[in-house]
């Protein structure tokens, strides 16, 4: 028995029962319990097509409830109309879950949840400790969102962009407890770039896979951060990085460009700079334009005048960054770093130690104080 | 068991004897003030005695109701003039005796100069359920 494999059917099986009228949440319960039969069925009894199996469980199960409820509702004569139990068909349904999941109309944390419940098929309690909740808070969060979309019908495709940042905000989770959301999130932006074809899901996956590839040599042993210029390169997985160029190339080749694909280009190229001194800043450069004019958004132009910063000296970076508003994230610690590569270092170690006051974890605070505890040591 | 919160940090409270900011740390101080932390939580964790601990960020606002269809009434970002509360830890201890014992080896990390800081910490004890009468 195969927990991933019964997790990456569990889209398709609710993907069917939803396309054949059932309600979102009943056919999710529905889903759900036939998942805990087949938990006990088939380490017994394997069936020779698993998903078509699950359809019929879950079928009947669905059916079953309904009918309980419509009993009060004297409903039964036209569900014993409804189409028999059968195989999978082949076309693909799950693609309306992926829209139903991140539908506009739940906050991003709902759709986060909802999706790893419907999509990535993880339980309450695994979606719970990824977030580091209690289970029955998440069984509520989960509850409410299915309630939100119960009355949603879907006859016309929903907006892929909105799909896209819901898998990558679960990317962006990172990990703890025993699920690791980084690894959920390339599994079903997998199975999304599966279902559809749209060079922006493989630009996304191509970037997930190419940030990923850097995981083991991002943090020491002792847990803190280690920056992308000091990481060991030889820790890079390079079987990800070949993979997220590879889909990257064939989504660039389409020749529809959008900013998923333009943050790719740049971690490709820091992926395939064989040492710190050696990439590539002037195309990313070149790449964080592209992307400032897709997003225009003024973390893209923060991380633009870092680059800069490398591409054409700290002063050039510095010129870059006194166009934006300061109280954007990491705006300290940029103009820290910078200071300090043009050797200003009071300074960089005062606005370090101020950055370090504002960071949003305690990986980036220890971090950045022991930035300004370094400089400060050297001005002693 | 009881539980007990070991509050880290408060300020407001007296100052550490080792007081001296972070930031005019070492690397090497800051490293091992870290390791001491994470070291006494595993072991904690080992004697079956920890229970949860998160650090909290630096910036937080006092609140309050001020009356019926109005905003409650904020007095904005905080830094050095309010407490502040810098993380805490929860523990499942036998006896207050090893919760004291406990809290007095948190505050013995190490800070600058690699000596200990010697910092306050506020030890206090959760309600716990009623006992179950069971004879």
């Amino acid at each position: 028995m195969n927990e991933v494999m019964l997790r990456s059917l569990t889209p398709g099986v609710l993907g069917i029962l939803v396309r054949r009228g059932a309600d979102f949440a009943a056919a999710e319960d529905a889903v759900q319990d036939a998942l805990v039969e087949a938990v006990r069925v088939w380490p017994a009894d394997p069936p020779r097509d698993p998903k078509g199996w699950l359809v019929t469980v879950a079928w009947r199960k669905f059916l079953d409830a309904t009918r309980a409820d419509a009993a009060r509702r004297r409903r039964e004569d036209l569900l014993d109309e409804e189409p028999v139990p059968g195989p999978a068909p082949a076309v693909d349904d799950t693609l309306q879950l992926y829209f139903l999941c991140a539908h506009p109309s739940l906050t991003p944390s709902s759709a986060v949840a909802l999706t790893l419940r419907a999509v990535g098929g993880l339980t309450t309690r695994q979606i719970a400790s990824a977030y580091l909740v209690p289970e029955a808070t998440m069984a509520q969060r989960i509850s409410r969102a299915k309630r939100t979309v119960a009355g949603v019908r879907f006859d016309q495709p929903g907006d892929v962009a909105t799909v896209l940042r819901v898998c990558y905000l679960i990317f962006n989770e990172g990990y703890s407890g025993d699920v690791d959301l980084a690894a959920e999130a390339i599994r079903i932006t997998r199975q999304l770039s599966a279902t559809i074809d749209h060079p922006e899901v493989a630009g996304l996956l191509a970037l997930m896979l190419l940030h990923h590839a850097r995981r083991a040599a991002r943090t020491a042993p002792d847990g803190s951060l280690v920056p992308l210029a000091e990481q060991d390169r030889a820790r890079w997985d390079t079987r990800s990085i070949a993979e997220g160029v590879e889909i990257l190339q064939a989504a660039l080749a389409r020749d529809r460009l959008g900013e998923y694909q333009a943050q790719a280009a740049i971690a490709a190229l820091h992926a395939d700079a064989p040492a710190a001194a050696e990439t590539d800043w002037v195309q990313i450069v070149e790449w964080y334009d592209e992307l400032a004019r897709l997003t225009d958004s003024p973390v893209v132009r923060l991380n633009r005048a870092v680059a800069v910063g490398e591409a054409d000296g700290p002063r050039a970076g510095l010129a870059a960054l006194a166009a934006l508003d300061d109280a954007l994230p990491r705006h300290t610690a940029v103009a820290a770093y910078l200071h300090e590569r043009d050797g200003d270092l009071a300074m960089a170690a005062r606005l370090y130690a101020e950055a370090a006051h504002r960071a949003s974890n305690l990986a980036e605070r220890d971090h950045l104080t022991r930035q300004a505890a370094r400089l400060n040591a050297l001005l002693r | 068991m009881a539980k007990y919160l070991l509050l880290k940090h408060y300020r407001g409270a007296p100052t550490a004897v080792n007081d001296v900011p972070m930031d005019q740390w070492t690397p090497e101080e800051i490293t091992a003030h870290v390791g001491y932390m994470r070291d006494f939580a595993a072991r904690l964790e080992g004697t079956g005695e920890f229970v949860d601990g998160q650090a909290l960020a630096a910036e937080g606002l006092w609140v309050r109701y001020d009356g019926e269809g109005r905003p409650p009434v904020t007095d904005g970002p905080f830094a050095e003039t309010k407490d502040l509360i810098a993380g805490w830890m929860v523990i499942d201890v036998d006896t207050q005796e090893r919760a004291v014992e406990l809290a007095g080896e948190l505050s013995a990390a190490p800070g600058a100069g690699g000596k200990p800081i010697h910092e306050w910490l506020e030890v206090r004890p959760f309600y716990g359920v009623s006992p179950t009468i069971t004879e």
